[in-house]
């Protein structure tokens, strides 16, 4: 069976199949990427990350309710870290997805982390064109905040949501301006719930932090941003900024919506859409190059002689960038 | 990360409410290397099938307590073979009556589990079921 042809034809077996492909990086997979990379860079990816529990998934679930009145397609890659321990994963996110199940238009996988922190964005970057190619238009990745390789995927993609819950309290210290700076819209989800004030006043200080040049004031009662208006469309930066949501309920996610189109509308007036896309074509190219060229190194350099370049690192008689420079120029002797 | 993992989606149908057990064998099979794909209680079959497929799982291990499993169980069977998914080794665990059994199996389920099932068990069946070899010990 060509999955492939099959899949592109809307094929769902096919589909999923070929993201186990992908996902397992056969050389199956490889030569479907190969073949669908034409057909990608049309999808709007959007990141949904945040600390466990916020409601990440129960978003997600929303999101796509409502992307799917508007007769989009909706992929949904839900990401769960790998045990470090036994190399295997319980991946949970479709527990608050059942809203979704019967609906032809949506597609869920869950993909597990499988413990490569570098890797991860790449492979889940493979996933996302799968889905990209075959024609959905909406892709939602879920990733649980908390290291570097979470903040990589966010990096994928055109729209990152930063999902924060009140009831933290003084914990809110442990939101970390790394997180914020990646937010293009920070979702306070579970407003149903006490303590939404005092994050949201705690988002908005940190948030000020994170972009000095963007002064948040309370009007009004309200929060808002100033210093913006005078400056034209096409030069305006883009704020961040707090929707407040109640996912079990469906409430702010039109505002959300508004918020996401007008973030994808924003990025593409002013070119940030395709410096992004060229930024991960750029990275991911970059990723493959310092694959291959490992490769071709070890396959040129004798095991033996590597090793004895190694032992004189050891003793000290040559330093690791000697070492370098010499395996690089071949003098391996 | 290159490598296959075996694939198990652990679904509870019907409209028992509880799903301790269910937990437990997710954990069970993740501490034995599995990528386990949870979906919560009250699926319907055809919210199991839609799963497995999208999933791509190798194992589909159903939990059933509330006795409804010989209407469940044949349905959820029936939807794989119709969606491509043949293939995919059924498990089930609950509260089954030994007369029901040789039944399930017939209909093509791999395995039947009841109550005092140890969880070592279930990780060497499924092992076994997906890759064909009794691993050693
Ligand atoms: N009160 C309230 N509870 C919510 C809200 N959104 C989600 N929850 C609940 O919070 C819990 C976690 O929700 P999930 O959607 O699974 O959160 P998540 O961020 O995807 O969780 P992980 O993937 O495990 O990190 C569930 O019990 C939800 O029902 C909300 O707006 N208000
Ligand atoms: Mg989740």
């Amino acid at each position: 069976m060509d999955l492939v042809h099959s899949a592109l034809q809307g094929d769902r077996l096919a589909l999923a199949r070929l993201l186990t492909q992908v996902e397992n990086e056969t050389d199956e997979g490889r030569a479907a990427l190969i073949r669908l990379f034409p057909q990608t860079g049309r999808a709007h990816w959007i990141g949904v990350t945040g600390a466990p529990g916020t409601g990440k998934s129960s978003l997600v679930n929303q999101l796509t309710l409502h992307y799917r009145r508007e007769g989009r397609q909706v992929a949904v890659l839900a990401v769960d870290p790998s045990s470090p321990f036994s190399g295997g994963a319980i991946l949970g996110d479709r527990v608050r997805m059942r809203d979704l199940a019967g609906d032809p238009g949506v597609f869920i996988r869950s993909m597990a982390s499988r413990g490569s922190l570098g890797g991860l964005a790449q492979a889940t970057a493979a996933m996302a064109q799968v889905f990209d190619a075959v024609g959905y238009d909406i892709l939602l990745i879920e990733t649980v905040g908390a290291g570097q390789g979470e903040v990589d995927i966010a990096r994928l993609a055109h729209t990152t949501l930063v999902v924060e819950a009140p009831g933290l309290g003084d914990d809110i210290q442990a939101i970390k301006a790394g997180i914020l700076e990646i937010a293009d819209i920070l979702v306070l989800n579970k407003a149903d719930r006490p303590g939404v004030e005092s994050t949201e006043r705690a988002l908005h200080s940190m948030l000020s932090l994170a972009h000095p040049t963007r002064r948040v004031v309370r009007h009004h009662g309200r929060w808002e941003t100033v210093n913006e208006a005078a400056l034209p469309t096409s030069e305006q930066m883009w704020i961040p900024p707090i929707q407040r949501t109640v996912a079990t309920e469906g409430k702010g996610i039109v505002e959300l919506i508004g918020h996401i189109a007008a973030h994808a509308e924003h990025l593409r007036r002013s070119g940030e859409w395709a410096a992004r896309e060229r930024a991960r074509l750029r990275s991911e190219v970059e990723a493959l190059l310092q694959k291959a060229l490992m490769a071709r190194f070890r396959a040129a350099v004798p095991q033996a002689k590597f090793e004895a370049v190694l032992q004189r690192v050891h003793e000290r008689s040559l330093s690791p960038w000697e070492a370098v420079q010499l395996l690089v120029d071949g003098r391996w002797g | 990360m290159t490598g296959k993992k075996i694939r198990v989606l652990v679904a509870k149908p019907g409209l028992d409410g509880h799903d301790r057990g269910a937990k437990v064998v997710a954990r069970a099979l993740r501490d034995a290397g599995m990528e386990v794909i949870y979906t919560g209680l009250r699926q319907t079959p055809e919210m199991i099938a839609e799963a497995a497929l999208q999933e791509d799982v190798d194992v589909v291990g159903l939990s059933i307590l509330s006795g409804a499993h010989m209407a469940l169980v044949p349905r959820v069977l029936e939807l794989l073979r119709a969606n491509g998914q043949g293939h995919v080794k059924v498990f089930v665990g609950g509260i089954i009556p030994d007369e029901d059994v040789p039944r399930l199996k017939e209909l093509g389920v791999y395995a039947v589990y009841g109550p005092g099932t140890s969880t070592e068990q279930i990780v060497r069946d499924i092992r076994e079921a997906v890759e064909g070899v009794v691993p050693q010990a």
